[in-house]
């Protein structure tokens, strides 16, 4: 069984928590003392059945506003697959979190409000998560109550979806008309869109097959600790620790370290007590080298036959995410994978309009702002581009002065 | 995601793994929170997975309410002689003795809220820039906000509205002096994930989260082990019944089930089937809709 981990975007009030909450209630997720805090609450919906959205809505001060202000995770499983949800907010102010949500999502649920249609927050989660590399999408049209079941409502929002994936670039999208409220589609096929042949929610994201967004021959292991326990009997013991982050090595392959360039092979691949052949993409190991070579937490072993690019400068997109505006004169903490380093932005290239999608040329980079720049790194980096391998082409940017996470970096090109 | 893809425990593990490496890599003075129960013996064996043949890079910190289970302590202390990790304990008997916090009364009276403060004074005392702790994010849903990489202030709180955004499995561990971050590397596991984890692994566990009998008293509708320090009168029966844990914690908050669980394929059928969550046994969730909201907010674990 695998993890299909998954987010739901959507503007306010689309019914995103409604839906994760029908999701987990119909597929018998929903325990019964969950239940019980649940009628025990003072939020109900108007004909007095309980609000399914205080599943997800876990802080005082969103079942206060009755809105999502930060990432909720929900876990649930079927026999077919475990699910990880997040369920993110939609107000412009959180999209960061909404970021912090996609950032490790292999699908996206986007909802559509039937009254509405395509709306400005429909397109600027669109971007984002073609930003983000998402590499599956479902469009729920959802509230098909409020629209009396109607197929001419769905196949015209069908429609006006299809254009804007073609404009921000995605690839595979699925659409599913329902109505979270009433359950129809969610869990159980709708006996009230008989016109609708697709799968429902629930058995479509049991079967979907999530699209690589790694590619296999990039094999990458940043370094995050190098365990040398200088005992007696372990005296020459040295095992670099890290995880695989795309690709496999297996014992005897040849690798490169970068930024060095040094050369070895692959001697021994150890977990505790077991000495596998392999270390395949997202697993966490120990590998042994022939050769004594200076490693250390930030160095990377890749293929020596397929190796990522190295270089101080790089041109990325940039997702902002701090109160306090991009600052082109102060040095940033960049963080690659386990490499940290300080960085500059150099020059912003431009600013996309996410509500229109049209590039802007402004020197000031707000909060949520997205856009091109270029950055110039103290130190190399061992990268690849974005688009090609998610596992090393993101890093993130931190204030060295509030030590927050101010910004998301995708690597677009080597500037060098 | 590519072809091969991994099964979701080793997917599970390996992240875990990998968030216990950030630690070691991030941060000066790091530490375990280990309270005897299954998700911080969990954890144990991930640090085993991470660091071996090397020392753990932290030491195992106990906060002990007083209120233990024996069967519990036991255990630690078996299992501290077979990992050769070294264990501070933060005793909040002392912060009673000291006159830090003062001890509640009355019926419901528990050691669970003093532990924070004993908890903050042990990482102030030690200087502990890293706490990892087992809490998971299925357990409560303040839990299911919070992030792997969960920043305290120096008064130990969580501001849930300030949160850092964290992007991938890259963690942020930048912090001022004073300041500590919370790790959870189990974030993503399920009770039952736990549970099918120990299984594989063969991990050993104390004995009361298996079937036993026990004296109890009925109390809010929950089976409370019957001990010196649960305050108790007239109106209490205590009665012997088979039952076990599926959280443990201090005595006077955690409450049993009633179960014929002897052997952990037991366990995990019992909780497959189980309509209550685990937290639902544990009196201090009980408080308020906001319990565990108010107590992360006010440093707790
Ligand atoms: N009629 C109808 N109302 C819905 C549906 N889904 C959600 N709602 C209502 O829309 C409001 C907002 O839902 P919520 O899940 O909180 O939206 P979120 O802000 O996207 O999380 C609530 O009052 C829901 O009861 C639906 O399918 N039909
Ligand atoms: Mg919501």
């Amino acid at each position: 069984m695998n993890i299909l981990k998954f987010l739901t975007a959507g503007s306010v009030d689309d019914g995103k928590s409604t839906l994760i909450g029908r999701l987990l209630y119909d597929s018998g997720a929903i325990l019964v003392d969950q239940l019980e805090a649940l009628q025990r609450s003072n939020r109900k919906n108007d004909d007095g059945t309980i609000d399914l959205a205080i599943l997800t809505d876990g802080l005082k001060a969103e079942r206060e506003q009755g809105i999502t202000i930060d990432v909720a995770y929900k876990y649930f499983q079927t026999d077919k697959r475990k699910f990880i949800i997040a369920d993110t907010p939609g107000h412009i102010q959180y999209t960061r979190n909404m970021v912090t949500g996609a950032s490790n999502a292999g699908l996206a649920i986007i909802l559509i409000d039937a009254r509405k249609g395509v709306i400005e927050q429909t397109i600027r989660h669109s971007f984002l998560v073609s930003l983000l590399g998402l590499p599956q999408v479902v469009v729920c049209v959802n509230k098909m109550d409020m629209v009396d079941y109607e197929e001419d409502v769905f196949n015209k929002i069908v429609s006006d979806y299809k254009s804007l994936a073609a404009k921000v670039g995605l690839k595979n999208v699925a659409y599913i008309p329902v109505s979270a409220l009433k359950g129809d589609n969610i869990v159980h096929a709708s006996e009230r869109m008989p016109w609708f042949k697709g799968n429902s929610l629930l058995p479509y994201l049991e079967t979907v097959e999530i699209p690589a967004d790694t590619l296999t021959e990039h094999a990458r292991f940043p370094v995050q600790w190098v365990i040398r326990p200088q005992t007696e009997e372990l005296h020459d013991y040295r095992g670099y620790a890290g995880r695989v982050s795309s690709g496999s090595f297996r014992v005897n392959d040849k690798v490169t370290v970068l930024p060095s360039g040094f050369t070895s092979t692959i001697s021994k691949i150890e977990l505790l007590d077991s000495e596998p052949e392999a270390a395949i993409s997202g697993m966490s190991v120990t590998i042994h080298l022939e050769d004594e070579i200076d490693i250390s937490r930030g160095d990377t072993l890749v293929s020596a036959k397929n190796k990522p690019q190295v270089s101080q400068q790089i041109e990325a997109d940039l997702c902002w995410m701090d109160t306090k505006p991009l600052d082109t004169t102060h040095t940033y903490f960049l963080q690659h994978n386990s490499k940290l380093t300080r960085c500059r932005i150099q020059e912003i290239l431009y600013k996309v309009n996410i509500n229109t999608l049209e590039q802007e040329f402004d020197e000031d980079f707000k909060l949520n702002d997205i856009g091109r720049i270029v950055i110039k790194t103290a130190d190399p980096l061992a990268f690849d581009l974005y688009q090609d391998n998610k596992a090393n082409g993101g890093a993130i940017l931190i204030d060295s002065r509030t030590n927050v996470t101010v910004g998301a970096l995708m690597f677009r090109a080597n500037a060098e | 995601m590519s072809k091969q893809q991994l099964d979701y425990l080793d997917e599970l593990e390996a992240e875990a793994i990998h968030i216990l490496r950030e630690v070691a890599g991030q941060f000066e003075k790091p530490a375990l929170l280990f309270s005897g129960g299954k998700d911080s013996i969990t954890l144990v064996r991930l640090a085993e997975k991470a660091f071996r043949p090397g020392k753990f890079p932290f030491p195992l910190v106990h906060i002990d309410t007083g209120h233990n289970f024996e069967e519990t302590i036991i255990y630690r202390d078996n299992m501290i002689k077979r990992i050769g990790e070294k264990l501070i304990v933060g005793y909040v008997q002392d912060d009673i003795d000291n006159g830090r916090v003062v001890e509640q009364k009355g019926k419901n009276a528990s050691r669970n809220q003093l532990q924070t403060v004993t908890l903050l004074n042990t990482i102030a005392k030690h200087q502990f820039d890293a706490c990892i702790g087992g809490a998971r994010r299925d357990e409560e849903k303040a839990r299911a906000k919070e992030r792997i990489f969960s920043v305290r202030d120096e008064f130990g709180q969580w501001d849930p509205k300030r949160q850092r955004p964290e992007l991938w499995n890259i963690y942020n561990g930048k912090i001022h002096k004073g300041e500590n971050v919370r790790v959870f590397p189990i974030s993503n596991w399920t009770e039952l994930d736990v549970w099918n984890y120990i299984r594989r692994e063969k991990i050993e566990l104390p004995t009361i989260y298996f079937a036993h009998e026990r004296d109890v008293i009925t109390r809010n509708g929950q089976l409370m082990a019957a001990s010196p320090f649960l305050n108790m009168d007239d109106e209490d029966v205590v009665e012997r019944r088979n039952v076990r844990f599926r959280t443990v914690g201090d005595m006077t908050c955690t409450a049993a089930v009633e179960s014929y669980a002897f052997e952990i394929d037991n366990i995990i059928d019992e909780i497959s089937a189980s309509r209550v969550s685990e937290r639902g046994a544990r009196m201090d969730d009980k408080v308020s809709e906001a319990a565990m909201e108010d107590r992360k907010k006010g440093g707790y674990f």
